[in-house]
């Protein structure tokens, strides 16, 4: 039996959320003026596709959007540990896009046959807007693929873009980008539901504001 | 390289300057100028063109009175006045 | 006809300006106009660069969702300012690179708001709905100016602008009609801004000894500017159940606002270069400046 669909949609709504939050922290010190525009954007994007997935999860819950998003502790996040690196200089910031950008393709175009019509629906929505977010993060790596920096980072942060998809998805992710899947040891600790330290840092300070006033308050 | 953008609010009008933006290639002037000009829906299409493929053209001659070419250069008023009292007298 | 020609004399070109002339970035100009013209937008551009950084954390810290989009795309406008507005500075000569070393080293300006601490989510709806509106009428006035490209993107800027009044107003309302808690947020964020606000438009200086009116730059004097924000807003504000931490604060019969002599001295301490975040933002601003110099020269190099 199919896993109840709250569970599809927060994993999806988790890693965007997250990844959306730390990449708006690149608003205002992004290296052009220009890309600091553009890289909001899609960072905006990606709360936009976290909030419509609580929306959907919520109305299975019993709860609503925010609830979901800011009010569970750390541990009942969904998301994957590439998402929750506090990555701050560009290098790695960057890989991370395009790692997590063909990961998110595998990923949404197996939603998009979902069982379940609404989330498919969502997954065609989300497909059709990251048309824009690959085609910024492919321009992005062939400018820098030779480059020492960029090269390391991806390095680096492969083996947590892998560990993100569950295992049937990791081949067609290798194809994409064109990196041999690395042993399952490299992937301990960077699964779906390990989090890392950082999470729990990031929930304290995206979640201070809320907490500062009794539930159900107005914002 | 600097990328002149011009843009087209709604469909049928005409594509109109917007600014421009600092880019590498088409590419990225694509990527930057599609969100600097229409995150906020604000535009359905643009042209991004290197300023160097821009030929700007400024000044024109106009030594003889060309009058003939404008609208300034025809006042009916008087004549008209005229025609009307006449075609009114004999009406 | 004769395409329209600016003059290539200064006493010309001011009678041509001061009568509505136009000027574009390959016409001919004073050297002193050019100047001013450079100084005046390069603060501009500097301002909606520094005033992304109070605003920034709170993105981190938004409360809901909505909130959270509204305020990174209120940011990202900033952004998208400073580079319409470095785009004008740059096509009149002077390098962006150059215009951000000047930042950094304090050698050109910002805005005084931009130096001061946020310190709640007041603070939030506070600046997004005051001190964009205290922007918004300086920047409606220089939809006029003489330089055309620069009064070109004023339109944009305007445009947006108003999206950010809109959600700042909300942001606030949201809290004044929240908890007492929430609402007294508001009331000591506006305690801490109104300072600043009422300082933002600049000394009263008389509009004909204002170069940036002689030139037709600014088509708004800075007391004119200010007396429109008082107009425009105390009203607001009061409507609220707000205080406006001024009890000189009041409309005469003539409409003109009468109010408590801002500290001009703060205002000059703090726009050249020693208020309370200063240096901290400047430092940051290098921070990613510097580390990121590699993008850039791996990026732009054509």
């Amino acid at each position: 039996m199919p896993a109840p669909r709250a569970e599809r949609l927060l994993e999806l709504a988790d890693d965007e959320l997250v990844l959306g939050w730390h990449e708006s922290e690149w608003t205002g010190i992004a290296p052009t003026l220009e890309e600091d525009v553009a890289f909001s954007s899609i960072a905006q994007n990606e709360i936009g596709h976290a909030r419509a997935a609580y929306e959907l999860a919520a109305a299975d819950l019993g709860t609503d959007a925010d609830a979901l998003a800011f009010d569970r502790r750390p541990e009942e996040y969904r998301c994957a540990p590439l998402v929750e690196l506090r990555l701050l200089d560009w290098a790695h910031t960057i890989a991370r896009r395009w790692l997590y950008e063909t990961a998110d393709e595998v990923r949404v175009t197996a939603l998009k046959d979902d069982p379940d019509a609404e989330v498919a629906g969502l997954a065609a929505k989300i497909d059709r807007e990251e048309a824009y977010h690959r085609m910024h993060a492919e321009m992005w790596h062939e400018r820098l693929r030779d480059e020492p920096r960029f090269r390391e980072a991806v390095e680096e942060l492969w083996p947590y873009a892998v560990a993100l998809l569950p295992e049937k998805l990791r081949p067609e992710l290798a194809t994409r980008t064109g990196l041999e899947l690395p042993s399952n040891s490299l992937l301990q600790g960077k699964g779906r539901g390990e989090h890392v330290a950082e999470l729990a840092e990031m929930w304290d300070e995206m979640t201070m504001v809320r907490r500062s006033a009794p539930a159900g308050a107005q914002w | 390289m600097i990328w002149e953008v011009f843009r087209c609010e709604r469909k049928g009008q005409p594509f109109e300057h917007a600014g421009s933006v600092v880019a590498p290639d088409g590419e990225f002037a694509e990527a930057w100028a599609r969100e600097q000009y229409g995150r906020r829906g604000e535009s359905v299409a643009l042209w991004l063109v290197p300023r160097d493929a821009i030929r700007p053209v400024t000044d024109w001659a106009d030594e003889f009175d060309l009058k003939y070419r404008r609208v300034d250069g025809y006042s009916i008023k008087a004549r008209l006045k005229e025609a009307r009292e006449r075609a009114g007298a004999a009406g | 006809m004769a395409a329209v020609e600016v003059p290539r004399d200064e006493q010309a070109f001011l009678e041509y300006v001061q009568a509505g002339g136009q000027v574009e970035a390959t016409d001919w100009m004073p050297e002193d106009y050019r100047a001013k013209l450079v100084k005046f937008i390069e603060m501009h551009g500097n301002s909606e660069l520094m005033g992304v950084l109070p605003e920034r954390e709170w993105i981190l810290r938004a409360p809901t969702l909505q909130r959270k989009l509204a305020l990174t795309a209120k940011v990202q406008d900033e952004v998208g300012h400073s580079q319409l507005i470095y785009r004008v500075v740059e096509d009149l000569g002077k390098p962006r690179e150059q215009c951000l070393a000047d930042l950094i080293s304090g050698k050109s300006k910002f805005h005084n708001v931009f130096h001061y601490p946020t310190r709640t989510w007041g603070d939030v709806g506070v600046i997004a709905w005051l001190v964009d509106a205290a922007a918004i009428i300086s920047q409606k006035a220089l939809l006029k100016c003489s330089y055309a490209p620069y009064a070109r993107i004023m339109k944009k800027i305007c445009w947006e602008e108003s999206f950010h009044i809109l959600h700042g107003r909300d942001v606030v309302l949201a809290m004044v009609t929240g908890t007492p808690a929430q609402f007294e947020l508001v009331q000591e964020a506006l305690n801490r801004w109104w300072g600043p606000l009422m300082q933002f438009h600049g000394n009263p200086i008389a509009r004909d000894e204002d170069p940036m009116w002689i030139w037709r730059i600014k088509s708004q004097g800075n007391e004119e500017a200010r007396q429109q924000f008082l107009e425009g807003y105390v009203p607001q504000i009061r409507e609220l159940g707000l205080e406006v931490p001024d009890p000189k604060l009041r409309r005469r019969d003539d409409g003109v606002w009468e109010y408590a002599e801002p500290d001009w001295d703060e205002l000059k301490h703090v726009v050249t270069g020693h208020g309370p975040k200063t240096e901290e933002r400047l430092a940051f601003r290098k921070r990613f400046l510097d580390q990121e110099k590699w993008v850039r020269d791996a990026v732009l190099a054509a």
